[in-house]
């Protein structure tokens, strides 16, 4: 079960090229596996991030064929032996070298959103929080942080000036896990989602929850109600802050 | 000289793991600045992979749970080869940094009333690991990382800058550590190192720094572990003229993934037999009830319907052998399939799927249900998994005082598992994490310390050490025609994985120290191509060095050490060995040769009212007889809270 594997792997920064490669492809292969082959074979300074191998660290991103993957989590069985492969790195960020780009802009985003803040009034030990109340920013915090989500969103993709005001799908789902975390004492998160991450700029293609590897629902269930919360601000608070009102009320 | 980036901190900690994240934030919090360095994107580091949970005797789920049962299941499941202390203050102070998490904003798992949910584990008395489904380390690393915002947060209201007193330095590797003026027995002031991006050198000024550097996993073929286990700490730690104990113990967890080849080594949680997971050989046989050694008979169920009726009532029933300490289970499934009952792909099956409902593993074990289904067409709901060994941590480390961190070196600290001693020969599942937070706490603390004392007089580093570490650091481009790294690290994963694996053997260990010798041989000659800008060959030339010191200490000491226990196994010394028990071996480099040298050390005794935790019946399993010559039980009163 082993053949020629065609593959085009862009080569250098954001002036570099697509360069051709035949290497040796192995049945249950993964992308990543045929990458570290041709390190290993042919280009020993092909630069490329990975550490977990298994889909759970976020750090082997790229665009292959054009749509954003996890390297490690896509199988060479769903493409035919004849075809040509392209792994370009993600086209929302600036490129350092091949398919390593520079995500600096995630990391700044997640500075700008306020922390969590704790009860004053519970000490460590203290919390009780029940399963149905922190499942849901739960689904959230599975984000494994490959920002594949932010690479696809048009918004920063296709343009380039709306990264400053715009902190993208990953930090709206952490503004909505934040504001659905049942013991967050700060009950702004909304209103800083529209003023200061522009969420009202998002206008719900779903594209995010579509490449997202963690199965997230981002759209639906982070941002849509993050939305409906800035527009109306008598949205039904007990559906998602639930416990977090049921509490003060005792 | 080149052209050098230059830092200066009080504390530099090296790593963005659970213990060097912990560990920066207590530094932070005592005041002072702190630099924190580490190989791969914030975020990404090993911790994020730990599936199971942490363990933490908070009597969530059972009320009888406290920290002298958790202290005595951590030396059981070391052999009693641990450091006693640091097993003390682990299992005392685990509940509190767990609970600790949750002010950061951490979200578990919960009970029916609300509380942390715990989850039962290999060697664990009671249900006691902290979790979040199957990606505990991601809530752990996230949390950590999250607290390090919010103190960048509280710096940036307070100076205007939000990386004044805390900063990380990512993608950015150390490859030597520099000592006060030059001496090499002095303090430690500082660590040299490159960005992995521009390959541009870095050098970092700090009294205190701190090792959180992670495992030695990538010497081995078959492995759990990521490109950034390379035993980087150990070797530094090395070099800087610290002693590294215990190297002989590896752990091979029982069930990494075993088909396709190349997802081979990839864990399967331990989570999978703690909800209910069983493994079977090919003759579809429970196995693992003729496994149970000497030293826990009685304490596991014999028969398939007790070992089934634990899971619910565990009060009248002893726990299934499939949770055995993580050694015996190794051992079992690597006889299973060397005496011809393995699957067809050199494994064992590990079943979920007819022990619980579909929904119910989707829920409980979301992240191996969609690494088995996407990288090997498996589904675990309704099919068995392939399962066979693979090597995941190393047990081995730094010496260091259990209560600050600190190592024999000046100024030297290191926390995490580049550290020796908590765990004995055997770590327990879940002990880990909780590991890396009590003892994160501490070092961080301890370091803060020493750096706020030696800040009136900080040491120094000389520009010609500065000139000696940048010439090493660019040996491969000088020369041509040398053999890739790439060729070399793969034989010295085959050589420890076959001759200084699961099983070992004399003259095989003769063999790889003679193989080890010809690879370091050859490392001194190999060639590198390209520049230093984001060169992954010249990355992995400069780890090897530090993965044959270690692969060094491995073998050496599992050659020296004539017994089996926990993590080592010898195919000619099968037993456990009372007077091995007290014997700790230490690695240190002749500062003459740069030779790894061998010394045994007395392994720190067991306070009195900690031996009393257990009964002498037990302990005459483990204890030589002179050592129990004044050993009596006393009964045990009810009040052993502390
Ligand atoms: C798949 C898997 C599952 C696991 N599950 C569990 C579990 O359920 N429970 C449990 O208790 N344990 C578990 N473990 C073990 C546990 O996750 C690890 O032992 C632990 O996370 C190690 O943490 P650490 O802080 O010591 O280091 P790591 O998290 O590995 O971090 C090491 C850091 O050091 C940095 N570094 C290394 N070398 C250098 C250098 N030269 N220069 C700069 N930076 C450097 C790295 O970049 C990284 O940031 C698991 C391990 C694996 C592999
Ligand atoms: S739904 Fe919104 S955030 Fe997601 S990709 Fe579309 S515009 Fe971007
Ligand atoms: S939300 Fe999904 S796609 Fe976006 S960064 Fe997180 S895991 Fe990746
Ligand atoms: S390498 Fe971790 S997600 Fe791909």
């Amino acid at each position: 079960m082993t053949y020629d594997g065609h593959f085009r792997v862009w080569r250098g920064d954001d002036g570099g090229e697509l360069v051709d490669y035949t290497v040796e492809v192995n049945e249950g292969e993964v992308v990543l596996d045929i990458i570290h082959r041709l390190q290993a074979t042919q280009t020993p300074d092909l630069a490329v991030r990975w550490n977990c191998k298994a889909g759970k660290c976020g750090s082997c991103s790229a665009e292959i064929n054009g749509h954003p993957r996890l390297m490690c989590m896509t199988r060479m069985s769903i493409f035919e032996e004849a075809d040509t492969i392209t792994v370009t790195p993600m086209r929302t960020f600036p490129v350092i070298r091949d398919l390593v780009t520079d995500v600096s802009y995630n990391y700044e985003k997640a500075r700008q959103i306020p922390a969590f803040e704790p009860p004053a009034d519970l000490e460590p030990g203290e919390y009780r929080m029940a399963q149905v109340d922190v499942g849901r920013s739960q689904e959230f915090r599975k984000c494994i942080e490959c920002f594949l989500c932010q690479d696809v969103c048009h918004v920063i993709r296709d343009h380039e000036d709306n990264k400053a005001a715009y902190a993208g799908p990953r930090f709206f789902i952490r503004a909505a896990e934040l504001a659905m975390h049942p013991l967050d004492a700060r009950n702004d998160r909304a209103t800083f989602a529209r003023d200061q991450q522009g969420v009202g700029l998002c206008n719900i293609t779903k594209c995010c929850t579509e490449v997202c590897p963690e199965n997230i629902t981002i759209t639906d269930n982070a941002i849509i109600p993050m939305k409906e919360r800035v527009v109306d601000r008598h949205y039904d608070p007990l559906v998602w802050l639930g416990n977090k009102i049921r509490r003060r009320e005792h | 000289m080149t052209d050098l980036e230059r830092h200066a901190y009080d504390v530099l900690v090296i790593g963005a793991g659970g213990s060097g994240l912990r560990a920066a934030i207590e530094a932070r919090e005592a005041g002072l600045r702190v630099a924190i360095v580490c190989k791969s994107l914030f975020g990404k580091a090993h911790t994020v992979m730990a599936e199971g949970g942490i363990a933490a005797s908070m009597g969530n789920s059972n009320p009888h749970d406290n920290w002298q049962v958790h202290f005595g299941d951590t030396m059981r499941g070391g052999k009693f080869l641990n450091n006693p202390r640091m097993a003390e203050l682990h299992a005392k102070e685990a509940p509190r940094r767990v609970w600790e998490l949750e002010t950061y904003g951490a979200l578990f798992d919960r009970t029916p009333e609300g509380k942390i949910s715990q989850r039962n584990f290999g060697g664990h008395e009671y249900a006691r690991l902290a979790h979040v489904g199957d990606r505990t380390g991601l809530e752990l690393i996230r949390t950590l990382q999250q607290k390090i915002v919010s103190l960048q947060q509280e710096d940036e209201r307070e100076f205007g800058d939000a990386e004044a007193r805390l900063k990380v330095f990512m993608e950015l590797t150390i490859t030597e550590l520099m000592h006060d003026g030059g001496a090499p027995d002095g303090p430690v002031s500082g660590a040299f190192g490159y960005w992995r991006e521009s390959g541009r050198f870095v050098l970092f000024d700090a009294p205190a720094v701190v090792l959180a550097t992670g495992g030695i996993g990538k010497s081995f073929k078959v492995t759990s572990n990521s490109w950034e286990y390379t035993g980087d700490g150990h070797a530094l730690a090395l070099r800087a003229g610290a002693k590294l104990i215990n190297m002989e113990f590896v752990q091979f967890h029982p069930t990494g993934m075993v088909w396709p080849p190349s997802v081979k080594g990839i864990l399967v949680t331990e989570s999978v037999r703690g909800d209910g997971g069983v493994l079977r050989n090919s003759e579809g046989k429970r196995f693992m009830f003729e496994y149970v050694p000497e030293v826990f008979r009685g304490q596991y169920a014999t028969t398939e319907e007790e070992a089934d009726g634990w899971y619910e009532d565990p009060e009248h029933n002893k726990r299934p052998p499939e949770l055995l300490p993580r050694d015996e289970v190794a051992r079992a499934i690597n006889s299973e399939v060397k005496e011809g009952r393995g699957s067809e792909h050199g494994g064992v099956f590990l079943d979920v799927s007819t022990r619980l409902p579909a929904d119910e593993i989707k829920r409980r074990l979301p992240s191996m249900h969609h690494q088995f289904l996407e990288l090997a067409d498996v589904d675990i709901t309704a099919q068995p998994m392939e399962v066979g060994p693979t090597c995941h941590y190393v047990m081995g480390g730094i010496e260091v005082d259990p209560d600050t961190g600190a190592s024999s070196v000046p100024g030297l600290f290191a926390v995490g598992e580049v550290t020796g001693g908590m765990h004995g020969s055997n770590r327990l599942g879940g002990n880990s994490l909780g590991d890396l937070l009590v003892f994160g706490q501490r070092t961080g603390a301890g370091a803060a310390a020493y750096a706020a004392a030696a800040s009136k007089d900080r040491p120094t580093v000389i520009d010609a050490s500065i000139d000696a570490v940048t010439a090493t650091a660019e040996e491969p481009f000088q020369r041509e025609g040398g053999e890739s790294p790439y060729t070399l690290h793969q034989e010295l994963q085959q050589v420890m994985n076959d001759l200084v694996g699961i099983i070992r053997r004399e003259p095989e260990m003769q063999e790889a120290l003679d193989k080890l010798a010809d690879i370091r041989e050859r490392a001194a000659h190999l060639s590198v191509e390209g520049r230093r800008q984001f060169n992954p060959g010249w990355h992995l030339a400069l780890d090897l060095r530090n993965m044959l010191q270690v692969s060094e200490c491995v073998a050496r000491s599992a050659l020296e050490r004539q017994e089996s226990r926990g993590g080592h196994t010898r195919e000619d010394f099968p037993g456990m060995d009372a007077k091995w028990r007290s014997v700790n071996l230490a690695c240190h480099l002749d500062p003459a040769t740069g030779m790894v040298q061998l010394t045994r050390q007395q392994v720190p005794t067991i306070r009195d009212d900690l031996m009393h935790l257990f009964e002498r019946s037990e302990l005459e399993k483990y204890f030589t007889t002179e050592e129990l010559a004044d050993f009596q039980d006393v009964r045990q009163g009810e009040d052993d809270q502390s």
